[in-house]
């Protein structure tokens, strides 16, 4: 290793300090038994994360996004497999127009796509609520959708389905019986990642949500009260244990799918 | 009519591509067919035609004398190897095996039984929870082979089968696909680049080139008696030769270089009748012999090129204004061996010649 590997091992190591370190403040000052948010640490106390069970408005703020959460990544799932399946397998007029349209929520900024849902809403008269944000998270997760199962179906081998229907299966049944199986854990890691997706999401629940919060706009709500700062950093905390969670999962759900069809020829 | 599958007048495009140029085909109940011909020959288009997979442009397929237009491939009576096998990956071998038996409404007992005959039948007993990944590029082959037999289909189309396993194991597979074939009487359409593997192991071919039929025929005529020089250069080798037709009434009398003034048999002449004519024939047709030797009709010639197979030596010779032909010999007991640069001399087997009209 040359001295422009050396360098490229500092630059590595730097950058990953700069982006962990403010995420690795949050579990120091939850257990922190000061409520100023500042060196240096005056105690340890698990206080916060005690007193998190007992905010109603938490409950409820958490209820809400895991509704949310759990709806639109199934949401963006169903539709991001059916729209992955047909760009696939078929050709067909106005596919890659469709295509690119649908993955643009990818690049606009998420206040745009906030903003114009909230104006198409209000011009249709739709009330806001949860709904209207599972709406919009479903439109945020579907390109993340479409590109692991644009992935998990161009692994599938197309003679498997063709052997399938050769030995007297129906279409339906060789969905069924070959396809869903082999591209499932494509379908786990898009459930993982669009919940998490969908669970930390602001800007959009900001604007499309009525009375109901969600987590991350009741956190936001709460930094008017400077007296509950450390428990906002205990519930951070949580919440990025389980992000981390459902990350790996959602990528080792990934890993198995290239695996486990690869290794088929 | 009368024959199992008939093809008849089927066409096949993609876009600007005639994949399948008009093609008509009578495939005999028990039979084993093979297509054969150059890769883009329209042969897996064909099978696949046959199969379902594929809608022809214009033309039929009947199966059994029924037509198949407009029916699916999973309500024909066709069962398919398909040349990466598509064994499925997140299934055992049994569940493999058992696949279509699950819309046959047989009972459990009923389906072991029928799972574990057709495992023995391709000599995979035994093997009945390994798992598809496990498995051997032989092995696949013949779980391929039994999830498709074990449904008893009237036709069973092999796509490729052999192409991806060694030369000692496609040899091996060769000769059981033939006996297996015998062993259960269903007919077999296989696709083949191999001319050898069509010949060795099919009881008619069908040789395909640009999409269309070239010729339909028993292995020995297509070697034998190849209807176009193409036919014939492409199913082994053939040297040709520039003859002249010097008189006609129920043979042909032709002159050429080397083989002098022959007569060729009518059934031997292939092609338009016209002045110009090309003789073909065999390498294994002309032997070289020793000087001294008292025959008549021979030539002399000069070896420029020599390959050594083992059985055979090949022996490329220039002779008079010929510049290569090319002599098959048998290097049996008492055979001499000649080296490049030898003068020798040849003798054909003039009865063995063939004529093509140019």
């Amino acid at each position: 290793m040359g001295r422009s590997g050396k360098f490229l091992k500092i630059f590595a190591v730097t950058y990953l300090i700069f982006l962990y370190a403010p995420a690795l403040l949050l579990p120091i000052f939850s257990f922190n038994s000061s409520q100023i948010i500042a060196f240096p640490l005056s105690g340890f106390t698990t206080g916060w994360f005690k007193a998190l069970l007992y905010q109603e408005t938490l409950h409820e703020a958490l209820k809400n996004s895991l509704i949310v959460a759990a709806s639109s990544s199934v949401f963006a799932t169903i539709l991001g497999t059916l729209a992955s399946r047909s760009s696939s397998r078929y050709n067909f007029p106005g596919k890659q127009f469709s295509l690119t349209f649908i993955l643009a929520p990818l690049v606009l900024p998420e206040i745009i796509v906030g903003v114009s849902l909230l104006i198409v809403l209000i011009q249709l008269g739709l009330p806001l609520n949860l709904w209207s944000v599972v709406l919009g998270h479903t439109l945020l997760i579907m390109p993340f959708s479409i590109l692991i199962m644009n992935s998990a179906f161009n692994n599938l081998d197309i003679s498997l389905e063709e052997a399938s229907l050769d030995l007297g299966e129906t279409p339906i049944g060789t969905f069924r019986r070959v396809i869903l199986p082999l591209v499932y854990p494509g379908i786990m890691a898009s459930l993982l990642l669009g919940f998490t997706l969908s669970l930390d999401e602001f800007i959009i629940a900001f604007f499309l949500t009525g009375t109901e919060t969600t987590l991350p706009v009741y956190i936001w709500s709460l930094f008017r009260f400077p007296k509950q700062l450390p428990t906002t950093m205990a519930l951070g905390t949580i919440l990025i244990l389980v992000s981390l969670i459902l990350l790996s999962l959602s990528e080792y759900f990934r890993r198995r799918a290239a695996k486990t069809q690869t290794s088929v020829l | 009519m009368g024959k199992l599958v008939q093809v008849e007048n089927v066409f096949k495009s993609f876009g600007d591509v005639n994949a399948v140029n008009g093609v008509s085909l009578g495939i005999e109940e028990g039979q084993f067919y093979s297509l054969l011909g150059p890769s883009g020959c329209g042969k897996t288009t064909l099978l696949r035609l046959i199969a379902g997979f594929e809608k022809p442009t214009s033309g039929q397929v009947f199966i059994d004398n029924s037509s198949m237009e407009g029916i699916e491939p999973n309500l024909r009576p066709t069962n398919m190897v398909f040349q990466n096998y598509a064994i499925f990956p997140h299934l055992n071998v049994e569940e493999n095996v058992a696949y279509g038996l699950r819309n046959k409404r047989e009972n459990r007992t009923k389906q072991n039984k029928l799972v574990d005959e057709a495992l023995e039948l391709v000599g995979l007993s035994g093997l009945n929870k390994r798992s598809a990944n496990a498995l051997s590029g032989g092995q696949k082959q013949r779980v391929a082979l039994a999830r498709a037999l074990i449904l008893k289909p009237k036709v069973l189309l092999l796509d490729e089968p052999l192409s991806a396993l060694d030369k000692k194991l496609r040899e091996q597979m060769q000769s059981e696909l033939r006996h297996l074939q015998r062993a259960v009487g269903i007919t077999f359409i296989l696709v083949t680049h191999d001319q050898y593997e069509a010949l060795t192991m099919s009881d008619r071919v069908a040789v395909m080139f640009d999409g269309k039929v070239a010729q339909e025929a028993s292995p020995r005529d297509l070697y034998e008696l190849p209807t176009s020089q193409k036919v014939a250069s492409f199913i082994g080798e053939m040297t040709f030769i520039d003859g002249e037709i010097i008189g006609e009434n129920k043979n042909l009398k032709v002159k050429s270089e080397i083989f002098g003034q022959i007569t060729i048999d009518k059934s031997r002449v292939f092609g338009q009748s016209s002045k110009r004519i090309v003789l073909g024939i065999r390498p294994e047709k002309i032997a070289i012999v020793p000087k001294t030797s008292g025959s008549k009709n021979l030539v002399s010639g000069k070896i420029i090129d020599v390959s050594y197979f083992g059985e055979t030596t090949n022996y490329k010779v220039s002779c008079g204004t010929i510049e290569t032909l090319t002599i098959s010999s048998q290097n049996s007991v008492g055979q001499l061996s000649y080296s490049v640069g030898e003068e020798i001399q040849l003798k054909a087997d003039l009865d063995n010649i063939i004529a093509f009209s140019a």
